[in-house]
């Protein structure tokens, strides 16, 4: 069973690489320019640690973990925010 | 409480006398009173201080916060190098604000792909393992920035960059920029130079394109989306971010392993450590704090005070790196504690693009240095070294050893 749904906002990734530095199986980078990929958006529990890691250290604060016990679309328990805000 | 004007302390502040890998000392006492705090510029203009760990997080990660050094609040250090880093018109992608901002450092960020900075490691190993052939071959003492320190790192950015490996001239270049010693007419003269050093380069690069930064620049220059200008002023940023603070950073890491002989014991009977030396000497022996200033987009309040629209920020972040409300025994330099969530690369969005790059041939370095020199030691007395008089790259002029 997985822990959580991984979710990166791509529109604010700055190609640091901390995530893939900090968890390689689940995070890698475009070969073009840098942005993050999310190579599983449900890793498995033991990287459960990792990937919490890789989330508070993302210097732009461009992932996001979603409890499975969420709602599809509901990202950190909160309501998701959409349509042209 | 408000301070009054009059008693405003002056910034920046001076080291404590035979203590120049630490912090001014009004560092901490500011940091305890008040973490964020004014103080009075060489100009007469008033800015915000920001010393805390917390604070200086918050402040590198508050979208009101700016990095535009064009904004009048903007904090310069003096004259010169306000008129060294504004003359040429157009934004490095440290002065760029989102979204022109997210957009550039992917402009950069093919250059600096995690996996292809883990894959140079073994020539950067062989590159420093040569070095320290040379150095054991020759004469001693030995100086360490010379013979180490300047090689390296420009080495290794010339292949993320594009550049001539250990082009004689960029490394001279560049510590000329901003030392203020070689006056406002020097560092223009070493400023021109650079530009058309990579002029040259740029035009190389149009006619036989690499797997570099500067052939993706030109690319995206070609495609009309980035202007000639700008893929020049890029270049000459990371060359000036990479070089001057690296070549510190290796020597004051080395400097501050010989001060402490029992840490660099550790390092030498477990190479292990390596890794978490490199977090520990980055938090321990803060090398720049250039890229720390910030202007105020909006109201921010902020541990009792409130940052005014416009207002001057600097952060700090070797106050923030010794603070003691977030690392135990701040003072204390050990290579054994977890310290990788230090302020020595920044944080937030403007975090170091070359961090990783940066990392890796620290790591090297101080590893391979201390395992092949295990006997290396200072040629003369710590107090006869002679430290630079800038604010902006904190580091030793030379550094002679013997073994």
């Amino acid at each position: 069973m997985s822990f959580a749904r991984v979710h990166l906002d791509e529109s604010k990734c700055v190609t640091s690489g901390q995530c893939v530095l900090t968890a390689p199986e689940v995070f890698d980078q475009r070969e073009k320019d840098g942005v993050a990929i999310v190579l599983t958006d449900s890793p498995a529990p033991e990287l459960r640690g990792k990937v919490q890691e890789a989330a508070a250290g993302c210097p732009a604060a461009a992932i996001r973990l979603a409890a499975p016990a969420d709602a599809p679309g509901r990202v950190g328990g909160r309501p998701p925010i959409e349509g042209p805000l | 409480m408000s301070q009054l004007s009059s008693e405003l302390p002056s910034f920046p502040m001076s080291k404590a006398k035979g203590c120049p890998l630490d912090p001014p000392p009004e560092y901490a006492r500011l940091r305890s009173d008040r973490p964020v705090a004014k103080a009075r510029l060489w100009d007469g203009k008033e800015v915000w201080l920001i010393t805390g760990y917390e604070e200086i997080r918050a402040i590198f990660t508050d979208p009101r916060i700016s990095v535009d050094n064009t904004q009048p609040g903007y904090p310069w250090l003096s004259e010169q190098q306000r008129t060294v880093v504004l003359t040429g018109g157009v934004k490095p992608v440290g002065r760029m604000d989102p979204p022109e901002h997210t957009a550039m450092r992917r402009m950069l960020g093919q250059g600096f792909l995690v996996k292809k900075i883990q894959n140079m490691r073994g020539d950067v190993e062989s590159l420093v393992n040569g070095l320290i052939d040379d150095i054991l071959a020759g004469p001693r003492p030995a100086d360490l920035v010379t013979a180490l320190a300047m090689p390296v790192p420009s080495t290794a950015l010339g292949w993320v960059l594009g550049v001539p490996p250990a082009d004689k001239r960029l490394i001279s270049l560049v510590p000329r920029l901003f030392d203020e010693d070689s006056g406002l007419e020097g560092a223009m003269e070493a400023r021109n130079e650079l530009f058309a050093y990579i002029d040259e380069l740029i035009t190389h690069r149009e006619n036989e394109p690499g797997d570099d930064i500067i052939s993706h620049l030109v690319g995206y220059y070609q495609k009309g989306e980035l202007t000639r200008v700008s893929v020049l002023t890029q270049s000459v940023t990371l060359i000036a971010a990479a070089l001057d603070t690296t070549r510190s950073m290796i020597t004051n890491g080395i400097l501050a392993l010989l001060q402490h002989p029992e840490q660099a014991a550790a390092l030498i009977d477990d190479p292990d450590l390596a890794p978490a030396a490199v977090e520990e000497l980055l938090r321990y022996t803060v090398v720049t704090e250039f890229s720390s200033k910030r202007v105020a987009a909006a109201d921010i309040e902020i541990a009792g005070e409130t940052i005014k629209a416009g207002d001057g920020v600097i952060c700090l972040i070797s106050a923030g790196n010794r603070d003691e409300k977030f690392f135990t025994d701040p003072d204390t330099l050990d290579i054994r504690r977890d310290a990788k969530h230090h302020l020595g690369f920044g944080a937030g969005i403007h975090t170091c693009i070359g961090k990783q790059l940066a990392r890796m041939e620290l790591e090297v370095v101080y590893g391979t240095l201390f395992r092949r020199i295990p006997e290396l030691r200072l040629a003369v007395p710590f107090d006869q070294l002679v430290f630079r008089n800038t604010f902006d790259v904190q580091g030793v002029r030379a550094l002679p050893v013997t073994w």
